[in-house]
């Protein structure tokens, strides 16, 4: 089963990407209150169970994939 | 018996060689610690995390590094009160470790910087004893991701413990009250962005770098 994990920059960290891109899409016409920038990580587990998987995602997510002082994630299930 | 320094090499540590012929210069003894090995702490004196671009810099800088086999030994050196110095790159390594309080993320300017600067040392840190407090030092920084970040919290604790080691005298990339180097509660593990082995003679620049080195490994 596949499971995406989805990290963010924290609001409260500076995302000098996220403010690049921002910035650019300002000089096109193209203003948003806000853009930040991070990361997606599809993990493929060997495992059929969504609980299961999603548990196993989320111990992975936790080890290495994420640095809690300054990124947030979340788990999605890949359907596809 | 000579006094032998343990330097940590991972695959894309690139100061590797320049921290070797520093602690010789120093009239130590340099003895590498490959990223798969696993160590005695009693065969050495002290530990040196270089800098470069450890795994490329994926997923997070430091973050896979963090991880290698040669870590769960620095961890017990770290635990019994060895010294331990991270630099740069070393440094990343060190806080993704969880030996070092923070984060260190990209440049405010989101650029990359190399450049001579000042410093000035807030606290001492645990065998850095030729630096004293208040003194300024100058040396070299070459980063893209070394702005250092840490919650309020965790800054008022740092404070209370005396962990903030260095700073920069002018903020030049962000870094929480201009932050430029750490240590742990213990103060035995430091880590700093600045590159104390690239300022070792004066025809590299300045010489600044030596009264760091020297202090961790006397």
């Amino acid at each position: 089963m596949k499971i995406g994990v989805k990290i963010l920059p924290k609001n409260e960290v500076l995302d000098t990407q996220g403010r690049t891109v921002e910035n650019t899409l300002r000089a096109h016409q193209r203003e948003v209150n806000q853009c930040r920038v991070g990361k997606y990580v599809q993990l493929d587990i060997n495992e059929s169970d969504e609980t299961k998987a999603l548990a196993r995602a989320k111990e992975i997510a936790e080890f290495v994939l994420y640095n809690p002082l300054i990124e947030t994630y979340e788990l999605e299930v890949v359907k596809r | 018996m000579k006094k032998t320094v343990g330097i940590l090499r991972f695959l894309g540590t690139n100061c590797d060689r320049d921290v070797w012929q520093s602690v010789e210069a120093l009239g130590l003894e340099a003895q590498w610690l490959w990223f798969e090995d696993q160590f005695r702490c009693e065969d050495f004196t002290a530990f040196i995390v270089p800098g470069g671009f450890s795994y490329g810099d994926y997923l997070r800088c430091g973050a896979l590094a963090a991880k290698a086999p040669v870590m769960s030994s620095l961890r017990e050196a770290a635990a019994k009160g060895y010294p331990v110095l991270g630099i740069c790159n070393g440094f990343q390594i060190l806080t993704e470790a969880g030996l070092l309080p923070g984060a260190l993320v990209r440049n405010e300017s989101r650029k990359f910087i190399d450049k001579w600067v000042e410093l000035k040392i807030a606290n001492l840190a645990g065998w850095a004893t030729a630096l004293r407090s208040g003194e300024t030092l100058r040396l070299p920084v070459a980063h893209g991701e070394g702005r250092f970040y840490v919650e309020d919290d965790e800054l008022k604790r740092m404070h209370d413990q005396g962990q903030v080691w260095m700073t920069y005298v002018e903020n030049i990339n962000g870094s929480v009250e201009a932050i430029a180097g750490v240590s742990n509660r213990s103060k035995n593990v430091c880590g700093m962005m600045p590159h104390p082995e690239r300022a070792m003679f004066s025809w590299m620049g300045g010489e600044d770098g030596r009264s760091v080195l020297n202090s961790l490994l006397r």
